[in-house]
């Protein structure tokens, strides 16, 4: 007889390189999971209807909102969040550090979700135009109104990944 | 959002029992419109039949001067399928300018037509190729398949498998978007195809809808300066904070025109 309380789902994550078998309430997003089980808050809760994209993470691969994608869904899929971008002992990333020196991080709020789509972009397109990197940034809000920032900073991270090393941009 | 039932289907007759069985089941697709609108309470199934799990409602295949697309096929795959592109490069393109990445890597084309959103991309590309519409049931004329807001031909519990959209000879779309959702204020799919010319027009009424009288200008002269003396009547266009229909009306219009030149 099923639990009429609560009907729950057991998936079995790969969360950042670690396995997570996890039994979900079956409404409960991937977002509210990660925050509040999981205690992964660098994913950023915003508008919470798929709007602002702060909440965008990587799932098997491909950037996706967690707030409206429900964690009993997704099986034995591999995510990929902010917390995943940074080396254990804590050091950024290069685009991470790309951001941090070009001011593409203000308060920081949409950053996650920003860095996410930025990851997924470069892997499929490593020189994009201006064009290329709006388009990929299109579902991501900053309330900040850094984007002159943000697009400087991703172009920084381009130049890094052809030279090697962190560059700020002029 | 309210608790519901969650049942992950793992075919077609499983996800139409399950939906039977329930009392007011709903199809969960690729989750962009209804996990918002479930956010919001704005509806309350009683259970959620997810679809990912069917494998076969998932691909794209070109055959027979046809591109046949799985209901559960994403618009991020439509728009990087090499097939598509070469076959219908109109089509993978429009799937490239739904919504953003996040929604592209997610969101389904059966979902979209299923849903009939008046601004969505597909139904335009659907009407404008004479695409037909595989359900569990049966094939649905493009022409049959969107009733009005909202609305499809579809039944209750009524899933649809696959999409089969004919090669044009040639194609275009372009839409005027809504700046930040990027839904089609107006969007004119013109399709030049071994049946004749066709005008689809989406996001400016409550559904998909032709223009007969385009496109009887079009064949015989197919070009923008054929059409540009057309006048769409403005009674049934939709008006809302982002555009009156008197605006959408002009812009059906230059839409088309703008896709006829694509065409040429």
């Amino acid at each position: 007889m099923e639990d009429m309380l609560e009907d729950t789902v057991l998936v079995n994550l790969r969360i950042n390189g670690r396995l997570h078998e996890l039994e979900i309430p079956a409404h409960k997003s991937l977002l509210d999971l990660l925050r509040e089980d999981l205690n992964l808050t660098g994913t950023h809760m915003g508008c919470m209807t798929g709007h602002c994209g702060a909440c965008t993470v990587s799932i098997d691969g491909r950037v996706a909102k967690s707030c409206i994608t429900l964690a009993a869904t997704l099986g034995r899929a591999k995510i990929t969040t902010i917390e995943g971008l940074t080396q254990d002992d804590g050091t950024l990333s290069a685009l991470q550090q790309a951001f941090w020196d070009n001011a593409g991080f203000q308060c920081g709020y949409c950053a996650p979700g920003m860095l996410l789509c930025t990851v997924e972009l470069l892997e499929t397109n490593p020189d994009p135009s201006d064009a290329d990197i709006d388009t990929a940034l299109a579902g991501n809000l900053c309330r900040c109104t850094g984007y002159q920032s943000i697009r400087r900073a991703v172009k920084a991270a381009i130049t890094t990944t052809k030279e090697g090393a962190p560059q700020a941009a002029e | 959002m309210y608790a519901f039932e969650y049942r992950k289907a793992a075919s077609t007759e499983d996800a139409e029992s399950g939906f039977t069985a329930a009392d007011d089941a709903s199809f969960l697709a690729g989750g962009m419109t209804i996990l918002p609108t479930l956010k919001q309470r704005l509806a309350q199934p009683s259970d959620l039949i997810d679809l990912s799990g069917i494998e076969s409602l998932s691909g794209i295949s070109v055959e027979g001067g046809t591109v046949t697309i799985g209901a559960m096929t994403c618009h991020a795959d439509v728009a990087a399928s090499a097939d598509v592109q070469s076959a219908i490069p109109a089509l993978a393109a429009l799937a490239n300018l739904i919504g953003d990445p996040q929604v592209r890597n997610r969101g389904t084309i059966g979902g979209s037509i299923a849903n009939n959103d008046p601004a969505a991309d597909y139904p335009g590309a659907v009407v404008g190729l004479n695409a037909t519409v595989h359900t569990t049931k049966r094939e649905i004329a493009a022409d049959d398949f969107f009733i009005g807001l909202f609305e499809t031909a579809l039944d209750e519990g009524e899933l649809i498998t696959k999409v089969v959209f004919p090669v044009p000879e040639k194609a275009a779309y372009r839409k005027f978007p809504n700046p930040a959702s990027r839904y089609a204020i107006v969007g004119a799919f013109v399709a030049k195809t071994s049946d004749g010319i066709r005008v689809a027009i989406t996001g400016a009424g409550p559904t998909v809808f032709r223009v007969t009288e385009m496109e009887a200008d079009l064949s015989e002269s197919f070009s923008a300066d054929a059409i540009k003396d057309i006048a769409i009547p403005q009674d049934d266009l939709n008006s809302d904070l982002h555009a009156s229909a008197e605006y959408r009306a002009h812009l059906i219009g230059v839409m088309a025109s703008r896709a006829v030149g694509d065409c040429s």
